[in-house]
């Protein structure tokens, strides 16, 4: 709580109080070349802990950092962290954006937006990549990765060659195909003529679309979510928990690894000793757990708190029935010893 | 596809209607004297009651109600158990990069109660203790700054009400309608009392140097959401809140720390707040270039389109509040503008031949939610309801296909068109789009 605690501000060390008058005293010292009062409030902010934070890249290119990478370099990193949502080709994987294609579709019925066909500047990717992903680990990724990754996306569109290498002097030369797509807001752009309250309309209006007809609109999930409540977790729950969360990246089939390992007999097996899977985190490899119960209750509700430096691009499932009813299919799956 | 049930306002609930009640009295009757029966019967001297009336003795006038210590933070009544925040899965890959609805139809007044507000994150809500947060001013500055949460609330506050609505609500109505319920095709919203310090308080302590003219606000959050703002927008009427009608921030709504910015998309209000730095150009991130921009027919993109159009929606009757009977009707919506106050509101039943001005209820806020009401006598024939909201300057809701003329049908955002609801003989109503 950062409620004021008069207790606490009576224990304070002299120091900051000396501190604050000082800067009460400064503050009024350069009353003179400032407009606006200042109440002392804050602290300095040093240089290191502005470097620290300021991580934002313009345009311009200001704010890229050291290092260097080109599209073969980032291939290795972009499949091991990228393309298990965004696809090996940066083609997209189910409900997860493309990154590259869609070129020529932004005036069609369809456009799609990706890095290649919509986005203005290359440096935004990689301000983008280096504040956000992987998703469920952000600001992981090295510089030179963040190089690589962001020539391999570049390259997927065919805007730069494999061995173009991005640093910051290259990267904001970079011309983006819809770099002159963008112009300014001219709202309010369609408001009626006249403001008509009677015999509006040359002819009675007539329905052309019903909602109903589309059939997307979610059941009534209050009634759903209190049935939830009293029922106990169940396999056949748990599996469509697995196809939401899931089966982008794994499947239960015996033997079948995608970008994850297969799931199959998963209950009480020995971490990262799935056969023919090489994917795997040094994390993982390293950490000499088996997947007990336990175990994967607690991986599964926070992937990156309960092994540090796992791959698997997922932030937690925290319903406790949803967790409980994947953990069940994923038993269900599990032969009896 | 519909609701499968209207959603009652609570006439069928399990325990608290009085049918039941009063199913249970005739069981009672029809049995004889049981032993509760003649608890009641034996000790409290009541005339029979006549088919139809409701009990003069239900069980919460006889016994105890729940304890002082039940509820040290208090519970919405278990009986509004539907008043809930839905999302709808097919729109978003993941359940942390997604969004929710507020069920405006089942709210008065103008104020969001905090637990319905809807939410928006790109990586998850954290839960950021405030203690360890800090936000820092840096860029164009003479010096830069790092406030604690307990150097924020030292400095004069404000309390002021605004609406927050998401430039992607209704998007998904752009080409037609498909979405059943006003909560979906309208629930991108929510309006709050914030209170807060004034952006410009903040950048006068550290001091704007004279080319300081764009702002990145930038969130705590596994997103690092960021956004460029100009100078004007963030001097005029910004402020960053910690509170919300009364109480601290939500972890949802960015405890303890988000940028508000009156009347411009919701995206731009950053939640979980810690940096903000002071630019001579925008620094066109990927939320200002590849989202929040929009296409129109041409393949062109309008970018920093930021300013929430005037707009209005009935949220009773609605497809959650079917009309049970003929007659006297209320019915009831919201306006708003990011531009400024609503000066008006029409209402047509036949979809937009004919048009009334409704009531406006008080207060009517600038860049807040307002409360329009009109009385109405439905003759059980089917209608075609709408509503067009009228702002300070004279700027009036346009209908879809003025819309589409101006846009096409791929921009995402910034969908202000008037919405229709086809009420049916049966009293059932549905969102349809009109030609």
């Amino acid at each position: 709580m950062y409620v004021l605690d008069n207790s606490k501000l009576n224990n304070r060390p002299r120091v900051s109080t000396m501190k604050n008058a000082l800067l009460l005293a400064l503050c009024l010292i350069s009353s003179y070349t400032f407009a606006a009062e200042k109440l002392g409030l804050g602290v300095p902010a040093t240089k290191q802990q502005i470097s620290a934070w300021d991580i934002d890249i313009r345009p311009d290119g200001k704010g890229l950092p050291e290092g260097s990478g080109n599209a073969i370099d980032g291939e290795a990193a972009y499949v091991q962290k990228c393309a298990a949502c965004h696809g090996e080709f940066a083609e997209g994987a189910g409900r997860y954006p493309a990154l590259a294609g869609g070129m020529d579709t932004l005036k069609t019925q369809h456009p799609v937006k990706t890095v290649g066909s919509y986005w203005p500047y290359a440096t935004t990717a990689f301000d983008y990549i280096r504040r956000a992903m992987p998703y469920g680990h952000a600001q992981s990724l090295t510089n030179d990765e963040v190089y690589g990754i962001t020539a391999y996306i570049l390259y997927s569109s065919y805007i730069i060659e494999d061995d173009f290498v991005l640093d910051k002097n290259t990267l904001p030369k970079v011309e983006m195909p819809n770099k002159d797509g963008f112009i300014s807001d001219t709202r309010p752009d369609a408001p009626p003529k006249t403001v008509c309250m009677s015999d509006c309309l040359a002819k009675a209006p007539k329905v052309i679309g019903k909602a109903r007809n589309i059939d997307v609109t979610p059941e009534d999930e209050a009634q759903a979510a209190e049935e939830t409540v009293v029922a106990a977790a169940s396999t056949q729950k748990g599996e469509s928990v697995f196809a939401g969360q899931c089966m982008a990246c794994h499947a239960v089939a015996k033997g079948e690894n995608k970008f994850g390992p297969s799931l199959y007999n998963i209950v009480g097996q020995k971490a990262a000793s799935v056969s023919g899977f090489s994917n795997y985190s040094a994390a993982i490899k390293s950490s000499g757990a088996s997947w007990t119960e336990e175990n994967l209750r607690k991986f599964l509700s926070g992937p990156q708190q309960f092994m540090p430096g796992t791959t698997m691009p997922y932030g937690g499932l925290q319903d406790a029935n949803e967790l409980d009813s994947l953990i069940a299919y994923l038993i269900e799956n599990t032969e009896k010893k | 596809m519909s609701f499968k049930k209207p959603i009652p306002y609570r006439h069928s609930s399990s325990d608290s209607s009085e049918k039941k009640d009063l199913k249970g009295r005739r069981q009672f009757l029809k049995a004889g004297f049981g032993l509760a029966g003649l608890a009641a019967a034996g000790t409290i001297s009541q005339p029979l009651l006549a088919a139809g009336n409701p009990s003069n003795l239900p069980k919460w006038s006889q016994y105890l109600g729940n304890s002082v210590d039940k509820f040290p933070y208090g519970m919405p009544s278990p009986h509004e158990s539907e008043v809930v925040r839905r999302s709808v899965e097919w729109l978003t890959a993941t359940r942390e990069s997604s969004i929710n609805f507020t069920p405006i139809y089942a709210l008065d007044g103008i104020i969001t109660p905090n637990g319905l507000c809807f939410e928006r994150h790109h990586s998850g809500a954290p839960e950021i203790p405030a203690e360890e947060h800090q936000l820092m001013i840096n860029g164009l500055v003479d010096q830069p700054l790092m406030f604690s949460m307990e150097d924020i609330v030292r400095f004069p506050p404000e309390t002021r009400t605004y609406f927050l609505e998401c430039a992607a609500n209704g998007g998904m109505e752009w080409r037609g309608a498909q979405l059943n319920g006003c909560q979906y095709t309208h629930g991108m919203i929510h309006c709050v009392q914030y209170t807060g310090v004034r952006l410009k308080t903040l950048l006068d302590e550290c001091g704007i140097k004279t080319n300081g003219k764009w702002l990145l606000a930038e969130g705590a959050d596994s997103a690092g959401m960021t956004r460029s703002i100009p100078i004007d927008k963030a001097l005029d009427d910004c402020f960053v809140a910690y509170s919300m009608n009364g109480e601290r921030l939500r972890t949802e709504q960015g405890y303890p720390l988000r940028l508000v910015v009156p009347g411009w998309e919701g995206n731009m209000w950053v939640k979980w707040l810690r940096r903000i730095e002071v630019g001579d150009k925008p620094w066109y991130h990927r939320e200002e270039t590849s989202k929040y921009t929009d296409l129109l027919a041409n393949g062109k993109a309008r970018e920093f389109t930021w300013v929430m159009d005037t707009k209005s929606v009935i949220t009773s009757p609605s497809p959650e509040n079917p009309l049970r009977r003929g007659g006297r009707q209320l019915i009831k919506g919201i306006a708003w503008s990011g531009r400024g106050a609503i000066k008006r509101v029409d209402v047509s039943v036949d979809g937009g031949m004919n048009w009334v001005t409704a009531r406006l209820d008080t207060p009517v806020l600038s860049k807040a939610l307002t409360r329009f009401y009109l009385e109405w006598n439905w003759d059980g024939e089917e209608v075609l309801l709408q509503s067009r909201a009228m702002d300070e300057f004279g700027y009036v809701q346009p209908q879809p296909k003025e819309l589409h003329k101006e846009r096409g049908v791929n921009s995402v955002y910034h969908n202000n068109g008037i919405q229709t609801w086809l009420v049916n003989k049966n009293g059932e109503v549905e969102n349809v789009r009109l030609g």
